[in-house]
């Protein structure tokens, strides 16, 4: 590392690093990066500044807009000298740009699933097969205990790989969402060389 | 960065705070812990608002994330003035896991260990 250490000496470097949480609107991820965090969940705005056309009414931003896209991210203390951050997704999937900037540097990525609503987490499916070389698995959210579909149909609906991990989980129970990121981990270490 | 010291305009655009510039020198990731190891009130003192709340903020060790979202400031501006407080060696930026390419075997190891010591 390239890091100048604390000019006194006195201060020890931390390590950071991150899990992404994906999938659909609605499916848990909030509750799950609750549910992990030993802080409540912060939410992050990311200012983004978009082309638009001309409008009367902002006569002094003729050119530009801008909008938040709204992200939520939990922290776990892992040992004296390492975090663990957790990021969710903005649910808007077309910020494509903005995971790409949650998604630099991370471990892996969790896609949360609902059964009920499967084809909601498309997008994040196409997104980690295609378009980076994370790691990821699926968790389905059993809602109140529910499976509504079997493992393997999930896998199915899905298309997706035989090696790509399927874990049910609970996001509101801490001990289960955290079943999920060791699930996520121990996924990574098969897959790095 | 050493501008007087003068309340701003909340209608000044982000990117006026940063002079323009959008990219930071540093590998500032959302993640990226940033601490002040050595507070110094003249340092502070000297600092434009947006680079002084960093500064103060930061005694306390913060992600960039965690700067943005407390300072209500868009994650653009945040990495440009921890670059440009780096440079002077006023702020620590913490080394994080990785920054691209596959992490290695024994960060893993230690992210699994650490998820099994807190069950």
């Amino acid at each position: 590392m390239d890091y100048k250490p604390s000019p006194d000496g006195s201060e020890p470097l931390t390590i950071s690093t991150k899990i992404v949480v994906s999938g659909g609107f609605g499916v848990g991820k909030t509750t799950l990066v609750g549910s992990v965090s030993e802080i409540p969940p912060l939410t992050t705005e990311a200012l983004m500044t978009e082309a638009s056309e001309a409008t009367d009414d902002l006569a002094a931003t003729p050119e530009k807009s801008t909008t938040t896209v709204a992200m939520d991210f939990g922290k776990l203390t892992l040992d004296e000298g390492l975090v663990l951050y957790v990021f969710g997704t903005p649910g808007q999937s077309r910020f494509w740009f903005m995971w790409d900037d949650l998604v630099r540097g991370a471990l892996g990525a969790v896609i949360l699933v609902d059964t009920r609503r499967i084809t909601d987490c498309f997008p994040a499916v196409n997104y980690f097969e295609n378009d980076t070389d994370l790691p990821f698995i699926v968790a389905v959210n059993c809602f109140d205990g529910m499976l509504t579909h079997p493992v393997e149909e999930v896998r199915e609906a899905l298309a997706l790989s035989p090696d790509v991990p399927i874990v049910l989980c609970d996001a509101r129970k801490p001990e289960s969402a955290r079943d999920v990121l060791k699930e996520l981990i121990r996924h990574a270490l098969t897959v790095v060389a | 960065m050493v501008i007087p010291n003068q309340s701003r305009s909340a209608r000044v655009r982000p990117y006026a705070i940063t002079g323009g510039r959008t990219r930071s020198r540093h590998p500032l990731l959302l993640e990226t812990l940033i601490s002040v190891p050595d507070f110094d009130q003249d340092v502070r003192d000297k600092l434009i608002p947006e680079a002084r709340d960093i500064y103060v903020l930061c005694q306390v060790k913060q992600s960039i994330a965690e700067i943005s979202t407390r300072l209500a400031m868009p994650l653009g501006v945040v990495r440009v003035l921890v670059s440009d407080l780096a440079d002077h060696g006023q702020v620590q930026v913490h080394p994080t896991g990785h920054v691209a390419g596959q992490p290695d075997r024994g960060l893993l190891e230690r992210v699994l260990r650490g998820l099994q010591t807190i069950s």
